[in-house]
C-alpha cells in the first residue's frame, strides 16, 4: 500500500530575484528510493532544504508526512552534503548521535532515556560504527563522518530520510556497502538522495529524477530514449566508471 | 611599599575574582565551540554605553551596563539573524558605536576619568553592592546555562540540524547572547572592558586542548580561570600594576608557554617514531 511521504505542487524559490526552483511537483512515496540527479548550483540542496522546512518557497504548496507544516519535521532524516562542524568540536561519535534525540521541556540537561540510549547504539551498529563510539567527531575519517552523520539522520526514526551527495566523502570501496545499506532501510522508509554524480545513482534507486531549477521525473526504473527526448535540458555527462553496479542516462537533448 | 590596601578592599578584590570565575568558565566554553568570540568582544566592548548611563545618571555604572549590554547583545543577534549584513560587519558597528556613546554620555557629565576604572578593570575597588550584584549574575548564568546545556550543545555544533529535531535554535541563541551579556557585567570590574574577551577566550580554549568533554572543559576552564584571576590579583598587589591587564596578559602568556610545550613535545614524538 503506497503512502505518500511528499507532495510538493508548483514549487518556486527565488533567491535575490533569480529563480533557483522553477515549477517543482513532486510526489514521494513510502518505500520509494528516488534519485535526484543535476549539476552543482541545479537547486538539490535547495530543494531538500523546502523539503526539510529549513527554506520556505515563496510559491506553491509542500506537505511533508501528516499535511502542510512549518518548522521541525521530527520524522524526516537529513544527512548534510559537508560535515557543517568544527572538526576539533568536543563531541563524541556516540554524542553526535544523541543529539538527534532531543527532548523539549525536560528539566536540567538531564539523561536521556533508555529508549534513546538503545535507539543510538542501534544506529551505531546498523551504520557499522559502533566501534567508534566514544571517538571525537574530528579523529574519524571522513567516510566515517559521513556514517556518523547518517546514524544521526537514523536516531532520528525517520519515515523520510533526504541525502545531500552522500556519496562525496565516501570512498569507492565503502560505496557498494553504503548502498546495500540504503536498500536495508528502504523497507521502513522513503528515501530522497540527491547528487552531481551520475555514478551515484546506482542500481539501487528505483526511480530518477533530473533537476536543473526545474524537475524531470523519470517516474520509474525504465527510461526509454523517448522519455530522456522529452525531458528537459539536465547536463549530466555520460560518464560512469567502477565496480558499482551502476545504470548510465543518456544526455538529454534540447 | 605599596598603597595601604584595606582589608575590605582585599576581601572584596577575592570575592570578586572567585564570582568571576564560574560565569568566565562555562559561558567562555560555549563562545568559543560556538565560535563567538568576537561577537563577546563586541558585546563587551559595547558595555561602556552601559557605564555611561551610569555615570550620567548617577546609578552604579554597572547597573547602567546591565540595562544596555543585553541591549547590545539582543541587537547583535537580530543583527546576525534577520539581515543580510556579514557577521563581522556588525561586531564592528556594535563594537564601536557602543564605546562612542559611553564615552560621550561620560563627557557630559565631565567623568571621562571613572570611565578607565571600566575600560581596564580594577578588582581592588570593588564595592560591596557590586559584588551583590554579580552573584545575583553569577546564578541566574548558572542556572540558565545548565538548564539548557543539551540546547546549547545542538546548536553550537550544527544548528541547522538541531531545527530539524525540534531544537527552538533561534530562542536559544538569543538567549546565549544575553548570557554572554551578563557575563560580561560580572567581568567588568575584575578584568575590564578591553580585557574581559582574555577571560572569556582563552581558559576555555586551553581547556579545549586538553580534554573532548564539554562539562569537563568547563570544570577545566573555571579552573584556569580561578588560577589566572587570582595569581593576578597576587602580582598586580605585589608590584603595583593594574590588575585586568595582569590578568589578561597571564592568560596570554599560558596560553603560548602551553602551545610552545605542546607544539616541541609532538615534535620529539614525531622524532622518536621516525
Amino acid at each position: 500500500m503506497a503512502t505518500e511521504v511528499v507532495k510538493l505542487e508548483n514549487v518556486w524559490v527565488y533567491y535575490d530575484g533569480t529563480p533557483v526552483l522553477e515549477g517543482i511537483n513532486l510526489s514521494v512515496e513510502f518505500g520509494d528510493f528516488l534519485g535526484i540527479i543535476g549539476p552543482n548550483g541545479g537547486g538539490k540542496t535547495t530543494l531538500l532544504k523546502v523539503v526539510l522546512g529549513l527554506i520556505r518557497p515563496n510559491k506553491g504548496t509542500v506537505s511533508v508526512l501528516d499535511g502542510p507544516r512549518n518548522g521541525s519535521r521530527p520524522a524526516v532524516g537529513y544527512v548534510p552534503q559537508y560535515a557543517p562542524f568544527d572538526h576539533d568540536f568536543p563531541i563524541s561519535a556516540w554524542q553526535v548521535v544523541r543529539t538527534a534525540r532531543y527532548h523539549r521541556g525536560s528539566w536540567l540537561p538531564a539523561r536521556y532515556s533508555k529508549e534513546d540510549e538503545k535507539i543510538a547504539r542501534d544506529v551505531l551498529q546498523t551504520t557499522g560504527m559502533d566501534g567508534f563510539a566514544d571517538r571525537q567527531i574530528g579523529q574519524l575519517s571522513g567516510g566515517q563522518q559521513q556514517r556518523v552523520l547518517i546514524a544521526r539522520a537514523l536516531a532520528v526514526r525517520p519515515r523520510l530520510l533526504l541525502l545531500d551527495e552522500p556519496t562525496a566523502s565516501i570512498d569507492p570501496d565503502m560505496q557498494a556497502e553504503f548502498y546495500q545499506l540504503l536498500e536495508r532501510l528502504k523497507n521502513d522508509m522513503a528515501i530522497v538522495m540527491v547528487s552531481h554524480d551520475i555514478t551515484a545513482i546506482s542500481v539501487y534507486v528505483d526511480k530518477i529524477a533530473c533537476l536543473n531549477r526545474r524537475l524531470v521525473y523519470h517516474g520509474s526504473k525504465e527510461i526509454t530514449p523517448d522519455v530522456l527526448e522529452a525531458t528537459y535540458k539536465c547536463p549530466v555527462q555520460l560518464l560512469a566508471h567502477g565496480d558499482i553496479p551502476h545504470r548510465v542516462l543518456k544526455e538529454h537533448d534540447r | 611599599m605599596m598603597d595601604p590596601i584595606t582589608s575590605e578592599a582585599l576581601r572584596n578584590a577575592v570575592i570578586a575574582g572567585l564570582l568571576a570565575i564560574i560565569p568566565a568558565g562555562v559561558m567562555g566554553v560555549y563562545i568559543v565551540i560556538r565560535r563567538m568570540v568576537f561577537i563577546s568582544g563586541s558585546v563587551a566592548h559595547a558595555s561602556l554605553s552601559g557605564v555611561g548611563l551610569g555615570l550620567i545618571a548617577s546609578f552604579s555604572p554597572l547597573i547602567g551596563a546591565l540595562i544596555l549590554t543585553p541591549a547590545a547583545a539582543v541587537g547583535m543577534g537580530i543583527i546576525v539573524k534577520k539581515t543580510r549584513l556579514p557577521e563581522d560587519t556588525a561586531i564592528g558597528m556594535l563594537w564601536a558605536t557602543g564605546m562612542s556613546i559611553g564615552v560621550i554620555l561620560a563627557a557630559l557629565v565631565h567623568n571621562t576619568s571613572d570611565l578607565s576604572v571600566y575600560l581596564f578593570g580594577d578588582i581592588l575597588a570593588v564595592p560591596t553592592a557590586d559584588l551583590i550584584l554579580m552573584g545575583v549574575l553569577d546564578a541566574v548564568i548558572i542556572l540558565a546555562a545548565l538548564r539548557v546545556y543539551r540546547g546549547f550543545l545542538s546548536i553550537s555544533f550544527d544548528e541547522e540540524f538541531s531545527k530539524l529535531v525540534g531544537v527552538s535554535a533561534e530562542p536559544l541563541y538569543f538567549l546565549m547572547l544575553f548570557l554572554i551579556a551578563l557575563t560580561v557585567i560580572t567581568l567588568l570590574r575584575v578584568a575590564g572592558i578591553l580585557l574581559v574577551i582574555a577571560l572569556l577566550a582563552i581558559p576555555a580554549a586551553l581547556s579545549r586542548r586538553l580534554t573532548f568533554s564539554v562539562p569537563k572543559m568547563m570544570a577545566l576552564s573555571c579552573l584556569f580561570s580561578a588560577l589566572f584571576t587570582m595569581s593576578g590579583l597576587f602580582i598586580s598587589l605585589r608590584f603595583q600594576l593594574p590588575s585586568g591587564a595582569v590578568i589578561a596578559i597571564l592568560c596570554g602568556v599560558v596560553f603560548l608557554v602551553f602551545l610552545t610545550v605542546s607544539r616541541l613535545r609532538d615534535r620529539t614524538r614525531r622524532s622518536l617514531h621516525s
